[in-house]
C-alpha cells in the first residue's frame, strides 16, 4: 500500500520495520521530523525513544545499548555529526553495531538548513580519530530509504561496525509515494559478545584501550580485514543509460536526481550521456568505474559540495581518462536544466573536431 | 579473641594505612623488597591482634586476608 | 582458625596498577564486596571511565565496558533502557563526571535514568599526572594551576552531590569517603544502599566518594587522608544531600 511521506518520516517508518528498538537523537535541522517521527512511533512498538540532551550524549546512549545487543540508531546533520565522530570511532573500534543518519545540510559551521553533499569525506574517511571505515549508504528516493534502512541496519549486525546513512535536507523533507511491502526485516544475529550480566558464563568486558602496540596493532589489522571482506562483498551502484555513454556523470543520492533530469534533455538532443549512481559511498564503485574507463573517455563528477567525491573518483580512474568536475557548495541545489548546459558545454568540449581519441 | 593476619607480600606496595589504622601496633614496615621493588609489612603474631579488621578495611591493595584463632 | 576478613572473589587475580595508598583500590574492593553480598554478579553491568578507574575491566568478574571520557552516564542509560532488569553503574572521576561528563551525570539525573554513578572525587586529573580538577580547591597545588588555584582564572570547586539534588529526577545522594575504617565502613553502606534503590526502581543514585591521591597531592598516604578531613570535608561535607522515600 503506497503512502504519501516524507524522507525523514519513512526514514524512521523503515527503522522500526528493520527492528530498530532504540532511538536516541537531539532535534537539529533538516531532520528534526525523523526525531519526532520516533518519538510517536517507538512507544507503539514497545520501543525506547529518548531525546538526548547533545548529540554527543545520543551517540554514546547509542553505543550503550548496542553494547546491551539492541538495534538502535541516531539522526543528526552537520554540527551534530562532528559531535558524534569520537563516540563513532569508538563504536568502529568496540566492534558494535549502530546506525547513523546524517541529514547533510550546508556548511561548514553553522551552514544553512538547506540540502548539501559536503559531508562526503567525513563519512567516508572514517570522521572520527583513528585507522577505521563505517559503511556510507546513499539513498536517492524516498522509496529507496525503504531498501537502504534495512540493509544499514543488517550490515551493521552483520559486520558489528557503525553504518552512516547519508542523506540531505531534501531527501529527508520531500515527499514521496512510498510502500513497504516489499521491506524484508533483516535477521537477528549471534550477540553474545553482548553485555548481558556474566551469568552462567565468565564476565566479558568491551573496550578499546590497548596499551600494548603489538595488541593495538593486531587489533587495527583485524579491523582492516573486515574492512576488506567489506570492501569485495557490498558495493552497490545504479547505472542509468550508460551502455552507449560517451560521457558518464557521477552523481549520487538528491545530485544524482538532478542530474538524470539533466541526462533526459542531453539525450533530447543525442548527448550520448550516462550516469553511474554509487548506494554505498564506501566501500566506493572503484571497480564498476575502472570498467566504464575501459571503453569511456570522459567521467563528469557532479555534487553538490566544493568537491569530495570527486578525489575517489580521481583514485579510481587512477589517471584513465579526462575528469570533469561541477561543484555547488552551500546548499546550492541546481535544476536539472542548469546542470544540463553545464555537461553539454563540457561535452562538446570534449568531442570538438573529434579531439578526443578513444581509449 | 586473638586474631591473625596474612598479608600478601607481592601485592603490598608499603602504603603502611594499615599500620596507621592497626590500634594494636601488630604491623611494621620491613626492610624486605619484594618483586616490584617496594618496602613490604610484616605482621607480629606476638601482639594482641584482635582480629579488628581496620587493615584489611584501609588496605587499598585488598593484600590482607584477617582470621580468629 | 576462622577467616573473618578475605578478598572478595569477584576481584580478578591481577594487581591493582593504583599508587600506593591510593583510594581506588578501596572503593574497587567495596564495589566487589557489595555486588558479591547481595548476590548481583550475574546482573551487574559497569561503565568504566577514562582515568585511573579506566582498567576496572582487569580487575572486576563482571561485565564491564569503557565509554569514551565523560560519557558514563550516556552510555549507562543506552544499557539500561535496554537492559532495565539488569544493574547498570557508571564509574566515573572528577574529571569524567565534573568536567566533560556533567552534562551526560546532569541530564542522566534529570531524566531519573535508573542507574547508579559511582563518583570518585580526589580533587584531581590522576591517570594524567596531577591536573586541576573541577573538585580541586581554592589555592591548592596542581600542575596547572602552579601557584594555587585562583578562582578569577579557574572558577570554584564543584559540588555534585548539591548541585544534582535540586534535580526532581535525582533519588539518592550521598557523599562519603575512604580515608578511615569508619569511613570505608560507610561507604559500602551507601553503596549497598544505592544498588538497592536501582533494584527497587527508586530512580537515578550517587555515592560520590572522597577519596586520597598521596601521589598527586604530594603527600603520604596516611597525610593524604588525614587531610581529607581536616581540608577536604570543610569544602564537600559528608552526608546525605537527597534521598527520596521509596
Amino acid at each position: 500500500m503506497r503512502r504519501l511521506m516524507s524522507g525523514n518520516a519513512a526514514l524512521g517508518e523503515a527503522a522500526v520495520l528493520s527492528g530498530c528498538t532504540h532511538y536516541f537523537g537531539y532535534p537539529i535541522t533538516p531532520q528534526n521530523e525523523l526525531t519526532e517521527y520516533m518519538a510517536r512511533r517507538m512507544p507503539s512498538v514497545g520501543g525506547v525513544f529518548i531525546q538526548s540532551e547533545s548529540e554527543i550524549a545520543a551517540i554514546n546512549m547509542v553505543l550503550g545499548a548496542a553494547v546491551a545487543g539492541a538495534r538502535s540508531m541516531t539522526s543528526s546533520s552537520g554540527p551534530g555529526m562532528s559531535l558524534k565522530q569520537e563516540g563513532i570511532s569508538y563504536l568502529a573500534a568496540d566492534e558494535l553495531p549502530a546506525v547513523i543518519v546524517n541529514m547533510v545540510r550546508g556548511g561548514p559551521g553553522m551552514g544553512n538548513i538547506s540540502a548539501a553533499q559536503s559531508d562526503y569525506f567525513q563519512a567516508t574517511r572514517g570522521g572520527g580519530h583513528g585507522d577505521y571505515r563505517t559503511v556510507v549508504l546513499a539513498p536517492g528516493s524516498v522509496q529507496e530509504l525503504t531498501e537502504v534502512v534495512p540493509l544499514a541496519f543488517d550490515l551493521a549486525d552483520k559486520y558489528r561496525n557503525p553504518v552512516i546513512i547519508l542523506g540531505d535536507g531534501m531527501l529527508g523533507q520531500m515527499m514521496e509515494p512510498v510502500d513497504f511491502d516489499g521491506l524484508v526485516r533483516p535477521p537477528d544475529y549471534d550477540k553474545s559478545w553482548a553485555l548481558t550480566g556474566a551469568r552462567d558464563r565468565p564476565a566479558q568486558a568491551i573496550y578499546s584501550l590497548i596499551f600494548d602496540t603489538k595488541l593495538q596493532e593486531e587489533h587495527n589489522w583485524k579491523l582492516q580485514r573486515k574492512f576488506r571482506l567489506i570492501e569485495q562483498n557490498e558495493v552497490r551502484y545504479e547505472t542509468y543509460l550508460a551502455d552507449d555513454a560517451e560521457m558518464i556523470v557521477v552523481a549520487y543520492g538528491i545530485g544524482a536526481r538532478v542530474a538524470r533530469g539533466a541526462i533526459k534533455r542531453l539525450r533530447q538532443e543525442d548527448l550520448k550521456v550516462g550516469m553511474i549512481r554509487p548506494i554505498t559511498l564506501w566501500p566506493f564503485p572503484t571497480k564498476a568505474l575502472q570498467e566504464m574507463a575501459k571503453t569511456v573517455s570522459d567521467f563528469f563528477v557532479f555534487e553538490m559540495s566544493a568537491g569530495q567525491m570527486v578525489e575517489d573518483v580521481r583514485l579510481a580512474l587512477e589517471g584513465k581518462g579526462h575528469l570533469h568536475f561541477y561543484g555547488r557548495p552551500g546548499g546550492v541545489i541546481p535544476m536539472p536544466v542548469e546542470l544540463y548546459r553545464i555537461i553539454s558545454r563540457h561535452y562538446y568540449q570534449a568531442h570538438a573536431g573529434g579531439k578526443r581519441k578513444k581509449p | 579473641m586473638k586474631g591473625t593476619i596474612q598479608i600478601d607480600r607481592e601485592r603490598c606496595k608499603g602504603c603502611a594505612l594499615c599500620i596507621d589504622f592497626c590500634a594494636k601496633d601488630c604491623i611494621s614496615l620491613s626492610e624486605e623488597l619484594n618483586v616490584k621493588g617496594y618496602f613490604i609489612v610484616v605482621f607480629d603474631g606476638d601482639k594482641e591482634c584482635t582480629a579488628c579488621r581496620n587493615c584489611a578495611l584501609m588496605c587499598p591493595e585488598v593484600a590482607i586476608e584477617v582470621s580468629t584463632s | 582458625m576462622k577467616t573473618v576478613y578475605a578478598r572478595p572473589r569477584l576481584l580478578k587475580e591481577a594487581h591493582f596498577h593504583y599508587c600506593p595508598g591510593c583510594g581506588h583500590g578501596i572503593i574497587n574492593r567495596l564495589l566487589m564486596e557489595v555486588i558479591e553480598e547481595m548476590d548481583l554478579q550475574g546482573d551487574a553491568i559497569c561503565v568504566a571511565p577514562a582515568g585511573c578507574g579506566m582498567l576496572l575491566y582487569n580487575y572486576f568478574e563482571i561485565d564491564v565496558v569503557e565509554a569514551a571520557h565523560g560519557r558514563g552516564a550516556a552510555v549507562a542509560t543506552g544499557i539500561k533502557r535496554v537492559r532495565p532488569q539488569n544493574l547498570v553503574f557508571s564509574y566515573q572521576g572528577d574529571g569524567d563526571l565534573a568536567a566533560i561528563g556533567t552534562a551526560e551525570g546532569f541530564h542522566a539525573a534529570n531524566r531519573g535514568e535508573n542507574i547508579t554513578v559511582i563518583f570518585v572525587n580526589n580533587g584531581v586529573y590522576g591517570m594524567t599526572g596531577g591536573q586541576m580538577a573541577p573538585t580541586t580547591l581554592l589555592d591548592q597545588v596542581t600542575t596547572t594551576t602552579p601557584t594555587g588555584r585562583d578562582p578569577d582564572l579557574a572558577g570554584h570547586p564543584v559540588r555534585i552531590c548539591e548541585v544534582f539534588s535540586v534535580l526532581d529526577g535525582a533519588s539518592y545522594l550521598e557523599r562519603v569517603a575512604v580515608n578511615k575504617p569508619a569511613a570505608v565502613v560507610k561507604a559500602r553502606k551507601a553503596i549497598a544502599k544505592a544498588f538497592q534503590r536501582q533494584i527497587d526502581g527508586a530512580g537515578f543514585s550517587l555515592v560520590e566518594i572522597l577519596s586520597p591521591c598521596p601521589v598527586n597531592w604530594k603527600m603520604g598516604p596516611l597525610e593524604a587522608c588525614q587531610w581529607i578531613d581536616e581540608v577536604m570535608v570543610k569544602q564537600f561535607p559528608l552526608g546525605v544531600f537527597k534521598e527520596v522515600p521509596c
